[in-house]
């Protein structure tokens, strides 16, 4: 057995270009995050372009903070404590920097394909299919690397980092190839092979637990490593440690159904994610708790350390993100919070606090260490805390009142039993001063992060770059020789392989048990006969509602209650959803509820308000969308985009696609072009916005209609297939 | 097949039901192991991101500050 001392070199490039990525990155990010507070009570600086609305800025804002920013700052935290950790070098320089420029590929791709309108409209899933398998196959890389540096570590066992970055490897994996099943139709178009229900059930529970296993585990990982070096002390419990990380890892998975609450979800998905995520308090808090008490005795370094600083706020901001999510999943207590800015609150409690905080205080940890030097400014590092922590309490606090305020007014009866706010604008009026105020909290963060940024460049010119770092230590012992007699958990850190398939079963068992019966049990879906799919030039209207984005502020979902049954009308069923490729519930109402807007409003009204939203509602914060009006439709992708959907599942009749398709388009755009003519608006059938408002008008409307009619109201005249003659796919 | 036979399946609300014993199930077992652990083993695995061999960097007079209270 050899036990010669090795000599070996840690790679510091690897861990650097990700530093001075997640630095940029999450520059742009925030910016990107600060113009659409601004757009939301400033409309102007929506620019009247389709890049720069809102609809399209609020994906790239999102995108830039969890892959661009918190991406980058994982990969550089994994990539310093897993060599050493390990100790042992990565397992591929090729893989490292396949990871490092395919995964600045995709962001540059995002940021340009978001902007331009390319999206599947799934939250944190928006890119389209191209850049989806570009995504796997950079993950790929990295979770190879990941596991190949484990397999050839010198170090007997995994520390408990390593875990959290091995099931966030595995469960991201999962999660994105579930969620991004799609069938294209174009270079950078595709369908979501899900429908309704199953759509919003798989979306979330990929959303949900894209914020559990990228958001979260890894930056706990991060947490176990950063912290202790930080404290020059070790973790307060292993023990606890194991249990945080078994628990969050089998439950976290179980708790997308919580974003769906009141929805037209089967009651037993809601229950189950509400129950999973009440239960995600005790891991989460073990967590919170065994990282604060690794500060024992060491509090008095958090006065003078600003590292110590953020990574004891960034603590101390995931145990209240982690207890107020829980809380938000109570059915209760959504049914005030859901659509409203209580969920942004809560998000950027977590994001600016948890996932910044976090990152930064890595950050001026690591590149001292690896230019050999000392950080530049600590005052200057502590003035970033202090700003850093008042622009996170300006956003989220004004946050929290506009939430609240929005989600009782939605609510609130008069003494007559009328709603007491029965224009919706109203509601909105209300809330665009915490809206100014949030703006400011997220100047103030910039401005600390740019303080940042300033402090680090700094600090590596006052350095040398170390880019090998010579580190030794003795080859790993065989495990069993190691151990002799078998130690349970002793022994599972000995073992990457079986660790990994561990997880990846504890994963795996919460999202079949609640997706598959969502996919396959027909009573889950109850099927309505006057639900048809889209004519063709609903169809048109609905993927240009898609690419603008409406759906950030807009639902489609009237929930079951009096508030919402008399403001929008009968509230939504799952069969209405079974056509609807991908699910348009949305997450927030900035603006009102969409689904029953079919039938509300003359054609006309819709033309101005899109052209101008001021000259229908004045006051509206909505963007103008003036190239709707002048832009020409697109019908030459629309035997494309039948065939898709036909595959899917929707009734098409064979050969619609051939001709009939385009005779009911230009049929309905006609009947609309005569419809808006007595409204004093003149147009061409072939418009954008003709189609966008035969979207609009159909809305809802399905199951106003006589259940068996025979006839396609607006349906295909070919077939007038229903939702019953449909297959699932 | 197994499509035909789940799509007939009643009775989903056993789901929460089983969901929630499965946890405990796998959560006990945890508490088991960790129960188990001998003292020295965590305490070496606790100490595990200390002993990578990382030395702080020297602490020489590079710093911007530094300079600054050598000249006041």
């Amino acid at each position: 057995m050899n036990t010669g001392i090795e000599t070996f070199k840690y790679d510091n490039r690897i861990v650097r270009a990700f530093a001075i990525a997640t630095v940029f990155w999450g520059l742009i990010g925030f910016s990107a995050g600060l113009l659409a507070a601004c757009q939301l009570f400033w409309p102007a600086l929506n620019l009247n372009l389709p890049f720069t609305t809102f609809g399209r800025i609020r994906p790239l804002h999102t995108n830039a903070v969890i892959f661009a920013f918190v991406g980058n700052g994982m990969f550089t935290g994994i990539y310093y404590s897993l060599q050493r950790l390990c100790k042992a070098r990565m397992f591929s320089d090729f893989l490292s920097w396949l990871n490092f420029w395919g995964w600045q590929a995709v962001i540059v791709a995002a940021a340009l394909t978001l902007p331009l309108g390319f999206t599947t409209s799934k939250e944190y899933a928006e890119l389209e299919w191209p850049i989806d398998i570009a995504i796997a196959v950079v993950w790929v890389a990295f979770t190879i690397n990941l596991l190949g540096t484990i397999l050839k570590r010198r170090e007997r066992h995994m520390y408990v980092a390593i875990w959290f970055y091995i099931a966030t490897a595995i469960t991201v994996a999962v999660l994105h190839i579930v969620n991004s099943l799609e069938l294209p139709v174009g270079a950078l178009k595709s369908y979501s092979i899900y429908a309704g229900v199953q759509d919003a059930l798989v979306q979330w529970w990929y959303g949900h637990n894209a914020v559990a296993f990228f958001l979260t585990t890894p930056y706990l990982g991060l947490m176990y490593y950063f912290l202790p070096k930080a404290a020059n002390r070790p973790v307060f419990s292993y023990r606890l440690s194991i249990i945080h990380f078994w628990a969050l890892i089998f439950i976290y998975i179980w708790a997308g159904p919580h974003h769906l609450l009141y929805t037209a979800l089967p009651d037993w998905a809601q229950s189950l994610g509400m129950v999973f995520s009440l239960m995600l308090i005790a891991p989460s808090w073990g967590g919170m708790l065994n990282g604060l008490l690794t500060l024992r005795g060491a509090w008095d370094r958090v006065r003078q350390d600003p590292m110590l600083k953020f990574m004891v706020v960034a603590v101390t901001a995931y145990g209240m993100a982690t207890l107020e999510g829980p809380t938000l999943a109570i059915k209760s207590v959504n049914s005030l919070s859901h659509y409203t800015d209580w969920t942004i609150a809560h998000v950027h409690t977590g994001a600016l606090g948890w996932n910044g905080f976090l990152t930064f205080s890595m950050l001026y940890w690591l590149v001292p260490r690896l230019y050999n030097t000392r950080l530049w400014s600590v005052k200057l590092a502590n003035t970033h805390f202090w700003i850093a922590l008042l622009g996170m309490m300006f956003y989220v606090v004004p946050m929290y009142a506009s939430g609240v305020t929005q989600g009782l007014m939605w609510k609130q009866f008069n003494q007559d039993g009328f709603l007491q706010y029965p224009n919706f604008l109203e509601t909105v009026m209300q809330v665009v001063p915490m809206y100014r105020l949030r703006a400011v909290g997220g100047t103030l963060y910039i401005l600390g992060a740019l303080l940042m940024a300033y402090n680090l460049w700094r600090t590596a010119r006052s350095g040398q770059f170390v880019p090998e770092q010579e580190a030794q230590a003795a080859p790993r012992v065989h495990a069993a020789a190691e151990h002799g007699p078998y130690r349970p958990h002793r022994w599972l850190e000995a073992k990457p392989v079986l660790f990994a398939s561990l997880a990846l079963l504890a994963i795996l068992v919460g999202g079949l048990v609640e997706i598959i019966p969502m996919y396959l049990i027909k009573e889950n879906v109850p099927t309505i006969a006057s639900v048809k799919p889209y004519t063709p030039l609903e169809l048109l209207g609905r993927d240009i509602y898609i690419r603008e984005g409406c759906v950030a502020c807009h639902s489609q979902m009237v929930r079951p209650f009096r508030s919402e049954t008399e403001r929008y009308g009968e509230y939504s069923k799952a069969g209405e959803y079974v056509f609807d490729h991908p699910f348009l519930w949305g997450s927030k109402r900035t603006g009102p509820d969409l689904h029953r807007v079919g039938g509300k409003y003359p054609d006309a009204w819709h033309y101005n308000h899109m052209d101008d939203p001021r000259s229908t509602s004045p006051g509206s914060i909505m963007p103008r969308y003036p190239w709707l009006l002048t832009r020409t439709l697109d019908t030459a992708s629309l035997p494309a985009r039948i065939r898709a959907l036909r595959k899917l599942g929707v009734p098409y009749p064979p050969g619609y696609e051939n001709g009939p398709a385009q005779k009911d388009l230009e049929q309905q755009a006609q009947r609309i072009v005569l419809s808006l003519q007595t409204g004093m608006v003149n147009t061409q059938t072939n418009r954008e916005i003709i189609a966008l408002i035969a979207y609009l008008q159909r809305l809802g409307k399905d199951i106003q209609a006589a259940a068996p009619a025979p006839g396609p109201a607006p349906a295909p005249t070919a077939s007038a297939p229903t939702a019953q003659a449909a297959a699932k796919p | 097949m197994i499509k035909a036979v789940l799509e007939h399946i009643g009775g989903v609300g056993v789901y929460g039901v089983v969901s929630v014993c499965l946890f405990f199930a796998v959560f006990l077992g945890v508490l088991l192991r960790v129960a188990r652990m001998k003292r020295a083993h965590a305490e070496s695995m606790a100490a595990l991101p200390l002993n990578d061999g990382e030395t702080d960097p020297p602490q020489i007079v590079t710093s911007h500050e530094r300079t600054v209270e050598r000249n006041s």
